[in-house]
């Protein structure tokens, strides 16, 4: 079973946006392997009957009614905003990137 | 290659396209919580700890969006999963509250259909859908400073009254062999999508407002040489052109990549697989995010939400709610009401069909129903700025006015009359015939003795229509039409003038 290298970490923090030192890439790169290869050593013991699961409790089409319910007033919904304008959520320049 | 004409660039590459069309479903809800799904709210007054992605808050399916999107899928011809699940797309950007999109990844809803396409000259193009799954909306930036686009904006504001609203995602599989009609097909399968997503009353399917978007993937690969399978060369490198929302859009859109990326080729350069933006203004695309540089999306089964489970008898419950292929159901029509090309065109782009088609359901005349619906009718609509469905006058109404007039108890002129008062909200055809008295006068004596009183006071017009010149007798009838301030029978009168004069019409 191949491993996590180190790049594969530092992809992936660059993807969540976590930055991360030399040190971190180091340190993280060994124990994120071994979680990954505990996960895999799972998927030896599940034999072809064992269907893959994202869900452990048994339960589907827990749906609710299209019925409308109360939402927040603006002021409620933008009060835990760092900044807020015009009733909008105030974000900081979009560079780099497209919707 | 300055000066290369998109029919010159189909002559030597063979185009193949793909589209992502994303249907915004007319729920009262939003996807996963309770919240208004409503068009032009003040911002961010539609919104819950569950579409603001809060910590602590648990989406719940909205059973009408699953069901619009069974009903979508089987119209499509799709398959329904018996077991179908939700994903989480993670990306960051500020539209997107949770820093993920909830999706559908590995197990869609609706997969493998396929959809008939009819061109304008009645060929059929048949579509294979790949899949057509259920996600949710973003929230709506708006970009301060500068111009108003993304670039040198000093900062952007967010409105997420539009974050969670369901949308239904359709995926097509490559379209191989429409070589220069590929903008043609293009277009009439956004149309053919647009259509069948306002016959199921899903969405109301206005491109204009974004309720119906478009991502145009294009590529050219080289002719085959005679003799040879097209479907042998390998695909070329493609690019997604996003959102464009308009039918004639998705038409200049192809043509603008066709030619941009034939030009590039021709000149020995590559085309880069990637995103490009549509410009309405310019009818060009620009580049966006390089596909190889981003899009690793890390999906991964969404925790919070169970599977969606649909039973078969559901299924099939849904599937005899599907309405007929519009393309059908016009052609039908075309035959069943005796319409021209032309008459079906025009009420096709009036969006009458419905209209005349539920007139003739309430008895009318096809023919009357198109009369009214498009001259008198369409004409208000369009001095007011509103839509045929806007004004206060239902099929059923038409469809009386016209059995007046059928009855003889009207005629056209007063019967535009009634119009008028029924677009003024003063009742039904009949009830404005009573209340203004517009009835025609179709008591004969009356109309004996009017035209007696006429013909006594032009004795030179009688003595014409007994010479033989029975067109004279239009004076008389003129004359009559005065005395009765229009409210006689034309047809009536002229056969009461001849028997008269003693000539038979």
């Amino acid at each position: 079973m191949s491993s996590l290298e180190r790049s594969d970490v530092e992809r992936l923090a660059a993807l969540a946006r976590i930055d991360m030192s030399d040190g971190d890439l180091d340190r993280l790169s060994g124990q994120l392997a071994v979680i990954v290869d505990a996960v895999a050593k799972v998927a030896e013991v599940a034999g072809e009957d064992v269907p893959a699961t994202s869900h452990p409790i048994p339960l589907s089409n827990v749906h609710r009614p299209d019925a409308v319910r109360p939402s927040l007033a603006q002021d409620a919904a933008l009060a835990a905003a760092p900044e807020a304008e015009e009733g909008r959520f105030r974000v900081p320049q979009i560079l780099g990137e497209d919707a | 290659m300055a000066g290369l004409t998109y029919e010159k660039a189909l002559e030597q590459f063979d185009p193949v396209f793909g589209i992502e069309v994303h249907v915004e479903l007319n729920t009262a809800t939003k996807m996963f919580c309770g919240c208004a799904n409503q068009f032009g709210a003040e911002p961010n007054t539609q919104v819950c700890p569950v579409c603001l992605g809060l910590p602590g808050s648990m989406p719940v399916v909205n059973e009408k969006a699953v069901e619009s999107a069974i009903r979508l899928g089987l119209s499509l011809g799709c398959s329904i999963r018996d077991s179908s699940r939700f994903a989480r797309k993670n990306y960051f950007y500020p539209d997107v509250s949770k820093n993920y999109q909830i999706s559908q990844y590995d197990e869609p809803t609706c997969f493998e259909g396929s959809l008939d396409v009819v061109l304008d000259d009645g060929e059929v193009v048949t579509v294979g859908i790949e899949r057509a799954h259920m996600e949710e909306d973003a929230g709506k930036n708006t970009h301060v400073g500068g111009t108003g686009g993304i670039q040198g904006a000093s900062h952007s504001l967010v409105d997420y009254n539009r974050g969670g609203v369901p949308l239904v995602e359709i995926v097509t599989h490559p379209i191989q062999g429409t070589g220069e009609r590929v903008a043609e097909v293009a277009r009439a399968y956004v149309a053919t999508i647009r259509d069948i997503v306002k016959a199921l009353d899903i969405s109301d399917g206005r491109m204009e407002q974004g309720s119906v978007r478009a991502d145009v993937n294009l590529s050219l690969r080289p002719k085959a040489a005679a003799g040879e399978d097209q479907a042998a060369v390998p695909f070329g490198k493609r690019s997604e052109t996003k959102n464009v929302n308009s039918l004639r859009a998705i038409e200049r859109a192809i043509h603008h990549e066709v030619v941009r990326q034939a030009e590039l080729l021709l000149a020995g350069e590559p085309v880069v697989q990637e995103t490009r933006h549509w410009h309405e203004d310019t009818g060009s695309t620009t580049p966006g995010r390089s596909k190889e540089q981003a899009e690793d999306y890390r999906y991964f089964p969404e925790p919070d939400l169970l599977p969606v489970e649909p039973s078969r008898d559901w299924v099939e419950e849904l599937r005899g709610t599907i309405p007929e292929h519009p393309a059908k159901m016009r052609a039908r029509l075309k035959d069943a009401w005796g319409f021209s090309d032309t008459d079906m065109r025009d009420a096709i782009n009036a969006d009458a069909l419905d209209l005349i088609a539920a007139s003739v359901e309430a008895g009318a005349k096809p023919q009357a129903a198109r009369k009214w619906w498009m001259g008198e009718l369409a004409r208000t609509a369009n001095d007011r700025g509103v839509t045929l469905r806007d004004l206060a006058v239902t099929p059923a109404h038409i469809a009386e006015l016209q059995s007046l007039i059928d009855e003889g108890k009207i005629n056209d002129k007063l019967a535009r009359q009634a119009l008028e008062g029924v677009l003024a909200g003063e009742g039904s055809p009949s009830e404005v015939v009573s209340s203004r008295g517009l009835e025609v006068v179709s008591d004969d004596s009356a109309l004996e003795a009017a035209v007696d009183e006429a013909l006594a006071s032009q004795p030179d017009v009688l003595a014409k229509i007994q010479d033989g010149k029975v067109q004279a007798a239009g004076a008389i009838v003129g004359a009559v039409m005065k005395a009765t301030r229009g409210q006689a029978d034309a047809g009536r009168v002229r056969e009461i003038i001849l028997q008269r004069a003693g000539v038979e019409g």
